[in-house]
């Protein structure tokens, strides 16, 4: 057994801890944090096949960006957890039955069907040895060249992401004192003037006369 | 002995069996819901790069790339919903969403 062996069982025991955990975990803030593990520790394994740019990829795009956004949502909640796990434990049976027949279909179809263990055919056709091939730059000619139009699909997806994840959150707050523009502009004198009709005051000194003694002057309703 | 495909497809599917077993289990939270989708798209994404290694073929990697994309953007609305609903229930109950009678 050489090193990476060793290094692919290390790191595939500690991905299946960190997703049994992320299931499991009480509390959703460790299932998250699990959850980061557990993106490392596919990172490595993809470094193990090669993969360095996407290992790379998943751990700026996946650990950096998205578990940030989903710790940020879980803190910013204000989560009842016991009412969540309610009948956690009674779905069990049923869940654990499915899971341990689909790992055992398919490894017996898997174990038994894929014993490929040869070095990669591709790096040989091109007469390097596998120091040589840059990850990073077969991918990037790749998807430059015949994956072009996949790609501009891909960024208007994410530009589409991020308007509908702004239009969905975007609230106006009702205490703030916020003024909008367009509006201010359109409004014309007719809007913030009115003019009110009133009847010709009587003399200040037939009114007092004619008032009842408690009545406060000033706060007269005029007819 | 050496590594196989075989050990690393083996890895993926406990790792989707896995992500399975928490979506019955945590049915009523709806965040750890959207956290074992994501370790479903991590075991199709082993797949995808053990495939591409062990085949010498590099779209493989390509699809991957594509596959962070789309969850990416996936995980972003899903909790951008998340955040509005909790703002509207005070709740991520899956129980309570019956709202849309379907």
């Amino acid at each position: 057994m050489d090193v990476k062996t060793g290094l692919f069982y290390f790191f595939s025991a500690v991905l299946l801890f960190a997703a049994f955990r992320v299931i499991t975990a009480r509390n959703p803030v460790y299932s998250a944090l699990y959850l980061v593990l557990a993106f490392f520790q596919a990172a490595a394994i993809w470094i193990l096949l090669r993969a360095e740019f996407l290992a790379i990829a998943l751990v700026l795009v996946y650990v950096g960006a998205v578990m940030v956004l989903f710790l940020f949502v879980v803190m910013m909640l204000d989560i009842n957890v016991d009412s969540l796990r309610q009948g956690f434990w009674k779905h069990f049976p049923l869940a654990a039955g499915v899971g341990v027949l689909i790992v055992l279909e398919m490894a017996a179809v898997l174990m038994g069907g894929f014993r490929i263990s040869e070095e990669p055919k591709a790096v040989a056709v091109l007469g390097q040895s596998v120091e040589q091939v840059s990850n990073t730059r077969e991918l990037g000619k790749l998807v430059y060249t015949q994956y072009i139009y996949p790609l501009e699909i891909a960024a208007v997806i994410l530009l589409v992401a991020i308007i509908a994840a702004i239009a969905l959150t975007l609230r106006q707050r009702k205490d703030s004192k916020h003024i909008d523009p367009s509006v201010q502009v359109r409004v014309r004198s007719k809007d913030r003037m009115e003019v009110v009709k009133m009847p010709a005051t009587q003399s200040f000194a037939a009114r007092d006369a004619a008032m009842p003694a408690e009545a406060i002057p000033g706060t007269e309703k005029q007819p | 002995m050496t590594l196989t495909l075989g050990h690393f497809l083996s890895l993926g599917a406990m790792l989707f069996a896995l992500s399975i077993i928490g979506i019955f289990l945590n049915r009523k939270n709806l965040i750890v819901l959207l956290m074992a989708i994501e370790l479903m798209l991590l075991a199709v994404n082993m797949n995808f790069v053990a495939f591409s290694h062990y085949l010498g073929d590099m779209h493989g990697q390509v699809f991957v790339f594509f596959i962070l994309t789309v969850a990416a953007a996936e995980s972003a609305i899903g909790l951008a919903i998340l955040v509005l609903l909790f703002r509207n229930k005070s709740s991520i109950n899956v129980d309570e969403l019956n709202t849309l009678k379907g």
